[in-house]
C-alpha cells in the first residue's frame, strides 16, 4: 500500500472501516423501536449503496476529472446487467465471469459511443450521450428483444443450459454465488434489543466498492489523472502543449463505462434479472445527481452522494400518509391536515419531486456538494475558534479533493 | 407512389411537432445560450393546458330534476355544465367540442408567463454558469414540472379529442387525381400541419421583418457587440424566451388529439428534438425545421411494414424506434455540423 | 536554410487577399520580429503555421516537416511552442501542476496510458519541473493555484511551460498586448534573459515598438498581405516604405 500517499491512505482506510462494519453503523436503532425504520442496516440497501457507490465513483472519473457531462451512463450499467445475466444463464451462477462479462461487454460499449460523442465537446458531447442511452433503451426495449426479452426483462429459467454448473434436479431456480457462497446467505447477529445482519452479497459488493475506490484514488494521482483535469481547465493549452485530449477522454470514457458495467453485473449478481428501465435517462440523471450531490471533483464525494440519495430514497418511498399522520398528530387536525398533504406529495410515490428538487437546490446553492458543504462548515468552526484573527483569505488553497 | 405520398404525410404530424420544439430550443440556445433541457417540459405543459381547459369548460352545475327518479327513486342529479348554462345548450356543447382550438387562446397568455417567470427566476441566474450548471438545472426543473403534472392529473394518459367535425379524415388521393381510397388522411393530422406550418412562418416573419426581430438575429450572431450599441437586450431575450415557451405549448395544445397527453410526452419528445437539432446544426434555425420535417418523415417510412418486415429479416424489429438515432450518428460521423450548421457555434 | 521556412503563401478569404506570395525564413538561434499595421495579415499568417489554417498555395516548413493542416499537439510534439495573447494556461490547477504537465507531454509524448504511476513517484519530471520554475523564479509561488497569479505571473508561468518542452521554435503573440508598462519591462527582460541563456528561435509577432527594438534580430514587416521589408533593425526604422505602410502617407 505504499502506493497511495499518507492522507489518500487515511481516507481509504476510513471507508474500509465503514463498509466493513456498516451492518452496525447503518442499525444505530433497536429493532421494534419507533426510530427502526430509519435503519439502514438490510441487506438489499447496503448492496445498493455499495453498487451505486462504485457507479458514481466511476461517473466522477469522467465528469469530475474531465467535465465531460455524460447523460448516458445508464445504459452502461443495463449494459452490464444483461450481460451478467447472459452468463448465469449459459455459463455457471458464479458472479465472477458474469462479472468479468459485464465490465468487459459494457468497456466495448463505451468505447464504441464514446467514440462517436467525443468529437464534439460541451453541450454536444451531453446531447449526444443522452441520445445513445435513449437509443440504447429502445433496443434493449423493443429493437434486441431476443437477446433482452424486451419488456418483460432478461429472467433465470430452468432450463438454461449453464454449461459448467451440474444439472438442476431441485426444481427450483438456482441462486447466484461466489464459489460456493450464496450471495444470499445472511448471518444474523442479535444484542439485545438490536439484529445485525451480515450478508455475504453486501460483502462482495463492498469488496468491490472497495477495489473501485482504490483504483479511482491511484488514477486522481497519477499523471494520466492530471492530464484529465488540465482538460476540465484548458483543452487549447493541453493541446498546444503537445497532448492529444481524444484519446485522454476516450479513455476516461472507456474506463468509466466499466466501472458502469460492474455495478450493473453485481446488480444482476445480487438479483440475477435485467430490465430495459435500468436504462432510461431518468437512471443517468439519478448518476449525475449522486456525483454532483456529493461533490464533483472529490474523491469521497460520490460515494457520499450516493449512499445519501440511496438512504432517502428508501425511507422517502416508505413513508405514507398514515406514517405522516402519525407523526404530526400532536398538532390540531386542521393543521395536522395541511400540512400531511403539503407533504404526501414530496414521499412515497412523490420521491422523484423531492429528487428533481433536491437537484435544483443542489446546482443553484451548492454546486460543490456535500463535500464544499463541510468544508464551508469546518471553515466557519476554524474561523469561530480562532476568533478573528483567522481573517486570511484562502484562495490560493487547493480544492478539496 | 400512393404508399410513399402517405408515409410522407404520416411523417409531418410529428415533424411539426420535432420542428416545433427544435426551432424553441435553438432560439434560446441562439439568443441566450443556453440549453433547456426543460422544454420538452413547455411542450408537455401545453398540452396539458389543453386537457385543463377542457375539464374546465365541463365543470357542471348539479340539479335535481324533481320529475325524474333513477332506478332506486331517489331524485335524479342532472349536471348541466356552466358553459351551457350560460351560452345556452348548443352554443355551449360547440364550446366545449372546440376545446383543444380554444386552448390557444388559453395556453398563450399561459406559457408567456411560465417562459416569463422561468427564465427571471432561474434562467438568468445561469448565463454566467458552465453549460453543464446549465444542463443540470434545466434538467432537474423538467422532472420538477413532470412529477408535479403527475401529481395533479395522475399517470395515466388523457384522451383529449378534436372538435367532431375534424374527426374524420380526408381522401387527400382524389384531390391530386389518384384513386378514390389510395390516400387517406386524418383531417386533424392536416390542420396540426397546417397549424405548425403557420407558426414557423410567423416566427421567421417576425424575425426577418421587425425591428425587435432584426436585434435578436444580430444577438444571435455576436451578442456582445449588440450589448455594447447600448440596447437592453436582456428585456429582448426575456421576451424570446417567452415565445419560445409559448411556441413549444401550443404545439403542444394542438398535438393533443394525436396523442393523449401523459406527464413523460415532453422528455420523449425532447430527446428526439436534440437530436434534431443536432442534426439540423446547433444554432440554425432553418436547419432545426428541415431536419424536425426530415427525421419525422424518415421515421414515417422506418415504420411501414414492408421496411419493417425487411429489418426483421435481419433480426432487428421496430426499427423505426432507433431510425433517428442511426441516421444522427451518420450524419455527424459525415457532417459534424450538421445540415446547416454554422462554423464557430458551439466548437470549442 | 533556416529553421522555419514559408515559401510563396497564399491565402484568402472570399474575394479578399489576407496572404500575397508570402516568403519568410527564420534563422535557427534568431529572435525574429513580424510586425504590420492592423489587417495586415499577421494572425493569419501566425494560424497558418499552427495548422489552424491552411493556405491557398504555398508551403510552410519546420525543421524538415510540413506544418500545413497538422493538429496542434502534433506540432508542438516536432517542437514548436506557443504562447498566446492572454496566456493560456490551466488555471484551475497550482502553478507545479501547470508545469508538470509539459514536462510530461515532452517525456511520453501526446498520449500515454500511465493511469496507475504516481505523479508523486516520478522523480525525473519532477525535478525538471522544479528546476524550470526556479529559472523563471517562481519556485516560491509552486503550490498557488494559477488562477490567482497576477497577469505578468501568468505569462512567466506559460512562458515556463513552453520552455520546459525544449522547444526548438518559440512562437509568441503579442506577448505583451494589454500590459502596463513593468509588467512589458518584465517580460522583455525575461524573453532577453531566455535568449542568452538558450539561444531559443523565437518568433515574435507585436505591435509594441519598444518591444520589438529591444529584442528582435531580425524584423519583417508586413503590409496589406505581403513582406514589404525584412532587414536588420538598424535599417528598418527609417526605412520609407515602413514608414508609408504605417503612416499611410507616399513619399
Amino acid at each position: 500500500m505504499n502506493t497511495l500517499s499518507k492522507s489518500d491512505k487515511m481516507t481509504f482506510f476510513i471507508v474500509a472501516a465503514i463498509s466493513l462494519l456498516a451492518p452496525f453503523i447503518l442499525n444505530p436503532f433497536p429493532e421494534g423501536s419507533a426510530m427502526a425504520q430509519f435503519n439502514a442496516g438490510y441487506p438489499d440497501l447496503m448492496q445498493r449503496f455499495a453498487i451505486f457507490g462504485i457507479l458514481a465513483i466511476g461517473f466522477n472519473i469522467l465528469f469530475g476529472l474531465t467535465g465531460y457531462l455524460s447523460f448516458g451512463h445508464a445504459a452502461f450499467l443495463g449494459v452490464g446487467s444483461y450481460s451478467a445475466v447472459w452468463m448465469f444463464k449459459l455459463l455457471s451462477m458464479n458472479i465472477i465471469p458474469g462479472l468479468i462479462l459485464a465490465v468487459i461487454i459494457a468497456g466495448l460499449f463505451s468505447l464504441l459511443i464514446g467514440f462517436v460523442s467525443l468529437r464534439r465537446s460541451g453541450i454536444y458531447f451531453s446531447i449526444l450521450t443522452l441520445a445513445f442511452a435513449q437509443m440504447s433503451f429502445s433496443l434493449a426495449y423493443s429493437v434486441l428483444t431476443p437477446i433482452t426479452n424486451g419488456e418483460t426483462g432478461l429472467q433465470l429459467t430452468l432450463d438454461d443450459p449453464r454449461i459448467l454448473d451440474g444439472a438442476n434436479t431441485t426444481g427450483n431456480l438456482p441462486v447466484t454465488g461466489l464459489f460456493g457462497l450464496e450471495m444470499r446467505d445472511t448471518f444474523s447477529l442479535d444484542i439485545g434489543a438490536w439484529a445485525f445482519q451480515f450478508n455475504i452479497g453486501y460483502y462482495v459488493c463492498a469488496a468491490f466498492l472497495l477495489l473501485s475506490f482504490y483504483i479511482s484514488i491511484r488514477i486522481f494521482r497519477s499523471p494520466f489523472g492530471l492530464m484529465l483535469r488540465a482538460i476540465k481547465t484548458n483543452q487549447t493549452r493541453l493541446n498546444y502543449t503537445g497532448l492529444n485530449s481524444r484519446p485522454y477522454t476516450l479513455a476516461a470514457f472507456v474506463i468509466s463505462g466499466m466501472y458502469a458495467g460492474l455495478a450493473g453485473g453485481l446488480m444482476a449478481s445480487m438479483d440475477p434479472l435485467a430490465g430495459a428501465e435500468r436504462m432510461q435517462w431518468t437512471a443517468s440523471g439519478e448518476i449525475v445527481l449522486m456525483t454532483i450531490l456529493g461533490g464533483t471533483g472529490t474523491l469521497l464525494g460520490p460515494v457520499l452522494g450516493a449512499g445519501f440519495i440511496k438512504y432517502f430514497e428508501n425511507i422517502f418511498s416508505k413513508i405514507n400518509d398514515t406514517v405522516l399522520h402519525t407523526w404530526f398528530s400532536f398538532m390540531p387536525d386542521g393543521l395536522e391536515n395541511a400540512i400531511v398533504w403539503v407533504l404526501h406529495f414530496f414521499v412515497g410515490k412523490g420521491w422523484h419531486l423531492t429528487l428533481g428538487l433536491l437537484f435544483m437546490m443542489i446546482v443553484i446553492f451548492l454546486p460543490g456538494g456535500l463535500m464544499e458543504g463541510a468544508e464551508r462548515i469546518i471553515k466557519r468552526f476554524r474561523a469561530k475558534k480562532g476568533g478573528d484573527s483567522d481573517t486570511t483569505p484562502d484562495t490560493a488553497t487547493k480544492p478539496a479533493e | 407512389m400512393d404508399a410513399i405520398l402517405l408515409q410522407i404525410l404520416n411523417g409531418l404530424d410529428k415533424g411539426s411537432a420535432y420542428a416545433l420544439i427544435a426551432l424553441g430550443l435553438t432560439l434560446i440556445f441562439g439568443t441566450l445560450g443556453v440549453v433547456n433541457f426543460a422544454h420538452g417540459a413547455l411542450f408537455m405543459l401545453g398540452s396539458f393546458c389543453a386537457v385543463t381547459l377542457s375539464k374546465i369548460l365541463v365543470i357542471s352545475k348539479v340539479t335535481i330534476d324533481p320529475e325524474k327518479v333513477d332506478f332506486l327513486g331517489n331524485p335524479l342529479k342532472v349536471k348541466t355544465p356552466y358553459v351551457m348554462e350560460w351560452f345556452g345548450e348548443s352554443a355551449g356543447s360547440t364550446i366545449i367540442d372546440w376545446s383543444v382550438p380554444l386552448a390557444i387562446l388559453f395556453a398563450i397568455p399561459v406559457m408567456l408567463l411560465v417562459g416569463y417567470i422561468m427564465e427571471r427566476g432561474l434562467i438568468k441566474h445561469f448565463y454566467k454558469r458552465p453549460h453543464a450548471d446549465q444542463i443540470l438545472v434545466t434538467f432537474g426543473l423538467a422532472i420538477v414540472i413532470q412529477e408535479i403534472v403527475k401529481a395533479a392529473f395522475g399517470a395515466n394518459p388523457i384522451p383529449t379529442p378534436a372538435p367532431d367535425v375534424f374527426r374524420g379524415s380526408y381522401d387527400f388521393g382524389v384531390l391530386i387525381g389518384m384513386e378514390a381510397n389510395a390516400v387517406i388522411y386524418p383531417f386533424w393530422r392536416l390542420i396540426y400541419f397546417g397549424f405548425s406550418a403557420t407558426i414557423i412562418a410567423a416566427v421567421f416573419a417576425f424575425l426577418q421583418f421587425t425591428t425587435f426581430g432584426m436585434v435578436v438575429r444580430a444577438g444571435m450572431a455576436d451578442r456582445e457587440t449588440v450589448g455594447l450599441l447600448g440596447i437592453n437586450i436582456d428585456k429582448r431575450f426575456t421576451f424570446m424566451f417567452g415565445i419560445a415557451a409559448a411556441v413549444a405549448g401550443l404545439a403542444g395544445v394542438m398535438y393533443t388529439p394525436i396523442n393523449s397527453p401523459n406527464y413523460h410526452m415532453g422528455m420523449d419528445f425532447l430527446v428526439l428534438s436534440f437530436v434534431v437539432v443536432v442534426v439540423g446544426g446547433m444554432g440554425s434555425l432553418p436547419g432545426a425545421v428541415l431536419a424536425g420535417f426530415l427525421l419525422g418523415i424518415l421515421e414515417s417510412f422506418a415504420s411501414m411494414n414492408e421496411v419493417k418486415g425487411f429489418f426483421e429479416a435481419l433480426y432487428l424489429p421496430s426499427i423505426d424506434q432507433i431510425i433517428i438515432y442511426l441516421v444522427a450518428i451518420i450524419v455527424l460521423l459525415t457532417r459534424p455540423r450538421g445540415l446547416m450548421g454554422r462554423a464557430g457555434v458551439m466548437e470549442d | 536554410m533556416g529553421i522555419l521556412e514559408v515559401q510563396n503563401v497564399n491565402k484568402s478569404f472570399g474575394g479578399l487577399k489576407a496572404l500575397q506570395n508570402v516568403n519568410l525564413s527564420i534563422e535557427e538561434g534568431t529572435v525574429h520580429a513580424i510586425i504590420g499595421p492592423n489587417g495586415a495579415g499577421k494572425s493569419t499568417l501566425l494560424n497558418c503555421f499552427v495548422g489552424k489554417l491552411i493556405p491557398d498555395t504555398g508551403t510552410v516548413m519546420f525543421d524538415g516537416h510540413s506544418l500545413l493542416g497538422r493538429k496542434p499537439h502534433e506540432i508542438n510534439q516536432i517542437g514548436v511552442s506557443r504562447v498566446f495573447q492572454t496566456p493560456e494556461i490551466f488555471s484551475d490547477l497550482t502553478v507545479a501542476e501547470n508545469v508538470l504537465i509539459p514536462c510530461f507531454a515532452k517525456r511520453d509524448g501526446a498520449f500515454t496510458l500511465n493511469a496507475l504511476s504516481r505523479v508523486a513517484g516520478e522523480t525525473d519530471v519532477r525535478e525538471k519541473a522544479e528546476q524550470m520554475l526556479i529559472d523563471v523564479s517562481m519556485q516560491d509561488k509552486k503550490d498557488m493555484v494559477a488562477s490567482s497569479l497576477s497577469r505578468g505571473d501568468k505569462r512567466r508561468l506559460e512562458m515556463a511551460m513552453c520552455l520546459s518542452q525544449d522547444p526548438k521554435l518559440l512562437l509568441l503573440d503579442e506577448p505583451t498586448a494589454g500590459m502596463a508598462r513593468a509588467d512589458t519591462n518584465n517580460t522583455i527582460e525575461l524573453l532577453a534573459q531566455i535568449q542568452e541563456r538558450r539561444h531559443i528561435t523565437m518568433a515574435v509577432i507585436e505591435h509594441d515598438m519598444h518591444v520589438v527594438f529591444s529584442l528582435a534580430q531580425k524584423i519583417s514587416v508586413l503590409a496589406q498581405g505581403t513582406v514589404i521589408v525584412e532587414d536588420l533593425p538598424e535599417n528598418i526604422k527609417g526605412h520609407p516604405k515602413v514608414q508609408e505602410a504605417y503612416l499611410g502617407v507616399a513619399t
